[in-house]
């Protein structure tokens, strides 16, 4: 066995003449492909084409997975348009490279395989998934508003069809090792436990790849201009050109240069060096920085106790069990348990194919009505109706049986965590732990720390909420916190704006052009009229000027989607697809900037208060909070870049 | 050797569910999981802390092999407590118990869960004989010809004719009795009528009826399936029960010229029963308060073709170790399989023949005071899934003594087979 050592490479060849390539980048724990560590896999075929072995496997020497991708660092610092193609340079020809070696080669996926990591992947001869939970596969530079330059755009389509490409390029999805192989996108899946076996037969078994069907060789040929027309209107319904260029380029640099885009360097640049990409991968690192908060701290929670089986509640309880933790519910009795836990299971039922994870998923969420989980949890979150006394006295009570050290959480959104604290032996306990609706959807949770509280509870908190994969993010406690407080404003100046005359469909469509998820006057209906009275009055003191359109609504009983109707009728009651509109009115010139001010002002406001330590923060919280339109890079991004 | 009391820390069951023809919403592990978890959270320990788990079952379904163990990993007691499946029949959960006091009083354990459960409405349709061998000629057949050959030979009156598991398990594989009619045997032995059967059946109903009104099941842990109901309550129990009404119904077992019907017999049903039992020391380690204690147990066998009078065999033996007659026990719990065999059991008690010549008694021990015996109601009211009701006669006797403040008391359960089992029950003064 000869080596020879890399800094971020190991490379071994066996006594039977077949090279391993193991892929551990120095100084990090997860791999991603830098320019130095591709300047090494350079060096590595520099020395195979002296001796070429039998057949080359690479792999991965980390834990956490395959390759996360090239490094994103990196695209931050393309600032001329040369910088740009060079970096697709880089990886286009060194796969290539890869591809075209004489002895067979193969990928062995284990883990997350993203981005360049697949790309390096495909240019390998065989793909070996390893069949195990964290096995995906994906594109996702859509997602940062760039594209898979480094040779996905070549030979995804090529290995998997253009449609099935087409989809992971331009949603930016993952594929699970079991689909992988399904699709053709891996040769093989097989368990852990017979890996090493099955690379080393496949990558000497010298077999071809299974050529694709007759019609997607034909959709990949001759009628691809057909199938990219079809792509494009399928992008044009999620996302507008102006906003997000990428996908349209991906498909332009397919269907029109085979994949290469450096044979489009006026489009690499359109794109590389758009703001929308900036801001993107400007996003994405606000998510790793959200992702950080708790890992200070070594808290791990195996039980959960929720009390009060409402839709937040419930929803939370769900989730957590869904995460893998034990959870127990409390309610006042079976009855209204129940539909919390009915809920759950059509929503496990819904994500979960295999019948045994099912069952210990539901397994895992205990049904509680006398509580007696609450001693036992090391997480307590405290989820009954907004009433400061039942909320007062249940916290007393929970405080007293819960386990020394145990996190003490309201899901409070309008309450004062240093009024619900006073009854409390030790009010330094309660933190706020401020889920969205709906859980399952929203990524962010706000962590709460009032005033005096203790931050080793507040970080315990955020460690607790990134081990159910969310994102916290920490608050200080004030009106709102942060993403509460920027929406009142907008959604009380969006319904000003239908009392003066304009359509609800009109000021929802002024806003979706502007990029965001749902529109203002929508949102008011699933959150209810209700709620949305009690937030402008509690947020915007008692004497506010509600809007009339509000008043009207709420005084007929019409609450928005809990009831049916609200500003638009809800057929179908239980999602937003269920929603009538009329055709929405000619958008008045400036009618969403005016719309965005108060949003924009609060945003700016809160950060200088402090209620997030920064302005980053503030486009984090605002943009995983609320889906404000994640191409302008948050809402005090978006006020940077007005001014510069 | 004396027998050493083991404690009784707790104890919960599920709402006991009447099969209706098609699988209940639950299946035995289901069963035995929500009541378990639940009873588990309400301990100072963790179920992690367990040091075994036992489980008696009579007929899990096939992907449910040693139920004990898919049971106690599904709630949550992690890899390292042991954990099997007790078969005695209808005494599985008592068996339970039995293991589990004996490994406590061994030394090898301190905080065992112990119980029972049976999902009778889940089992099993066979293949019958004819179709098993026309499957094996299925799988020989190699070429396309022999194949279709074979399918020339299926008979659709084989396919359409199962064996019905229910039936098969309560069929005595030795001697060929369906259970009713062992109980029809103890009527014709000791001449009890049919209306003396249904009129001990209306009265079990009644009594569940009051007992439930009187809050004396709170031992139910209620239920949520798939779809978000919940089953709070002991499905089978009739309301309405009444003499015309049972009169009405025919005989079954022996058909046509019989006495047992269903309504004078115990229905089939799906649920599970707990207990915790602890040793001295795991009182004293987790400060445990126990609500009562096992002080003695006993196994008893009789012919098969008699099976229903287990609990005279298994009873009489506790009582004469301890020098009581059958007035000194304040509360009795013998399962209602058949009203036929219940009665008969009193009536054995009562016949000078039957304690001298099978007891081995100079004369007839007595008669089992009135008003002592399932004061709650019983299996004909309440359903009988198999494996749980054991554990359940234990539980409730328990809860009986501790309401009415008495002190002793004996559960006793009668055994496909030819065997019964007795458990002595203590409250704690």
């Amino acid at each position: 066995m000869s080596t020879r050592a890399y800094q971020h490479w190991q490379l071994e060849i066996d006594a039977e003449g077949i090279a391993s390539a193991t892929f551990d980048k120095a100084g990090e724990t997860a791999n991603s492909l830098s320019s130095a560590v591709m300047d090494e896999f350079g060096r590595i075929l520099d020395q195979l084409e002296e001796s070429p072995p039998r057949g080359l496997i690479i792999r991965s020497g980390k834990l956490a997975g395959f390759i996360a991708g090239a490094d994103i660092q990196e695209f931050t610092q393309l600032d001329t348009p040369e910088k740009g193609l060079k970096l697709v340079a880089r990886g286009w020809n060194l796969f290539n490279r890869l591809a075209a070696v004489r002895y067979p080669t193969l990928a062995m996926v284990r883990g997350h395989c993203l981005g360049g990591g697949l790309e390096l992947a495909l240019a390998c001869r065989y793909l070996l998934a390893v069949d195990e939970p964290a096995t995906k596969m994906g594109l996702p530079e859509v997602m940062l508003g760039i594209f898979p330059g480094w040779g996905g755009m070549l030979r995804l389509p090529q290995r998997v069809g253009a449609q099935a490409a087409l989809d992971m390029m331009l949603t930016g999805k993952t594929i699970d090792a079991k689909r992988a192989k399904r699709m053709g996108l891996a040769d093989e899946c097989v368990p852990s436990r017979v890996m090493e076996n099955a690379a080393t037969m496949l990558l000497l078994s010298n077999t071809a790849r299974r050529s694709l069907s007759l019609l997607q060789r034909l959709l990949g040929g001759p009628f691809k201009g057909l199938v990219a027309s079809g792509a494009r209107k399928q992008v044009a319904i999620r996302a507008r050109p102006e906003h997000y260029p990428a996908p349209y380029a991906i498909i332009d640099i397919w269907a029109k240069h085979q994949g290469n885009a450096l044979a489009a360097p006026q489009l690499v640049d359109a794109i590389v060096r758009s703001s929308t990409a900036r801001n993107l991968v400007r996003v994405f690192f606000m998510q790793e920085r959200l992702k950080g908060f708790g890992k200070e701290s070594d808290f791990q929670a195996r039980r959960v106790h929720v009390v009060g089986a409402g839709v937040m509640g419930g929803d939370i309880a769900a989730w957590c069990a869904l995460r893998g933790l034990t959870v127990t519910l409390q309610d006042q009795g079976m009855e209204r348990i129940a539909p919390a836990l009915k809920r759950a299971y059509a929503a496990y039922g819904k994500r979960i194919r295999d019948p045994l994870q099912l069952r210990d998923v539901m397994d895992r969420l205990i049904p509680d009505p006398e509580g007696h989980g609450a001693a036992q949890a090391d997480v307590v979150i405290e989820a009954i109706f907004e009433n400061i006394e039942a909320k007062q006295a249940l916290l007393k009570k929970l405080e007293a049986v819960m386990k020394p050290g145990a996190v003490l959480a309201t899901n409070t959104s309008s309450l004062k965590l240093e009024d619900l604290s006073t009854v409390l032996a030790n009010p330094a306990r309660l933190v706020g732990i401020h889920f969205f609706n709906p859980v399952s959807k929203m990524p962010l949770v706000e962590v709460v720390s009032a005033s005096g509280g203790d931050p080793e509870m507040a970080s315990r908190a955020a460690a607790f909420v990134r081990q159910i994969d969310r994102l916290p993010l920490p608050v200080r406690s004030a009106p709102g916190f942060l993403v509460n407080a920027v929406l009142a404003p907008y959604m009380l100046e969006a319904m000003r704006a239908v009392d003066e005359g304009i359509t609800p469909e009109t000021v929802d469509a002024a806003m979706l052009a502007f990029g965001m998820p749902m529109g203002p006057i929508e949102l008011v209906d699933m959150v209810g009229l209700d709620v949305a009275m009690a937030a402008g009055k509690g947020l915007g003191g008692a004497n506010i000027d509600l809007p009339q359109c509000l008043l009207e609504r709420f005084n007929a009983g019409h609450l928005g989607q809990k009831s049916g109707r609200g500003f638009y009728d809800h057929a179908s009651g239980s999602s937003g697809k269920g929603v009538v509109k009329a055709a929405a009115g000619p958008i008045p010139a400036g009618l969403a900037e005016r719309l965005l001010k108060p949003l924009l002002e609060r945003a700016q406001q809160l950060a200088d208060e402090g209620v997030v330590a920064d302005a980053d923060l503030a486009d984090a919280g605002v943009i995983f909070g609320t889906g404000f339109s994640p191409f302008t890079g948050g809402p005090l991004n978006y006020l940077k870049q007005k001014r510069d | 050797m004396a027998f050493q009391p083991v404690y009784i820390v707790d104890g919960a069951r599920t709402p006991f569910l009447k099969a209706r023809n098609a699988p209940g919403p639950f299946s035995a592990s289901d069963l035995a999981v929500q009541s378990g978890r639940a009873l588990l959270m309400r301990q100072v320990f963790a179920p992690t802390e367990l040091d075994e788990v036992i489980l008696g079952c009579a007929s899990p379904s096939p992907d449910e092999v040693n139920i004990g163990r898919l049971v106690a990993l599904r709630m949550g007691c992690g890899h390292k407590v042991p954990a099997w499946t007790a078969m005695r029949n209808c005494a599985s959960g008592m068996q339970a118990i039995d293991s589990a006091i004996a490994n406590i009083q061994a030394g090898r354990a301190q905080l065992v869960l112990a119980g029972g459960t049976d999902a009778l409405s889940h089992a099993p349709l066979l293949y019958n004989k004819v179709m098993v061998m026309w499957f094996a000629g299925l799988m020989q057949a190699r070429s396309l010809g022999q194949k279709l050959g074979m399918f020339a030979k299926l008979r659709p009156s084989a396919l359409l004719a199962p064996v019905i598991g229910i039936m098969k398990g309560l069929t005595d594989p030795m001697v060929g009795l369906l259970m009713g009619q062992t109980a029809e045997n103890l009527a014709w032995k000791f001449g009890i009528s049919r209306e003396q059967m249904d009129e001990f059946s209306v009265h079990s109903h009644q009594l569940v009826v009051e007992g439930r009104a009187a809050g004396h099941y709170d031992e139910i842990v209620p239920l949520v399936d798939a779809k978000g109901n919940v089953y709070a309550e002991d499905d089978g129990v009739r309301l309405d029960s009444s003499l015309p009404g049972l009169a009405k119904l025919k005989p079954f077992f022996d058909k046509k010229y019989g006495r047992v019907t269903p309504g004078n017999s115990s229905q089939i049903t799906d649920g599970a029963a707990w207990l915790i039992l602890a040793s001295q020391a795991a009182v004293d380690q987790w400060g445990l308060q126990p609500i009562g204690r096992i002080s003695d147990s006993q196994w008893a066998g009789l012919d098969p073709a008699q099976m229903g009078l287990g609990p005279v065999h298994a009873t009489t033996p506790i009582l004469q170790r301890h020098g009581w007659g059958l007035d000194d026990i304040d509360a009795w719990e013998i399962n209602e399989a058949f009203a036929a065999q219940v009665l008969g059991c009193l009536a054995a008690w009562e016949s000078d023949d039957y304690c001298r010549e099978q007891l081995g008694l100079p004369e007839a021990l007595g008669t089992l005071p009135h008003g002592r015996l399932n004061v709650d109601g019983g299996a004909i009211a309440l359903g009988h899934p198999v494996g749980a009701s054991g554990a359940r006669i234990v539980l409730h006797l328990l809860h009986v003594l501790r309401a009415n403040q008495a002190r002793r008391g004996i559960a006793s359960i009668c055994i496909g087979g030819g065997l019964g089992g007795a458990m002595l029950v203590e409250t704690l003064s």
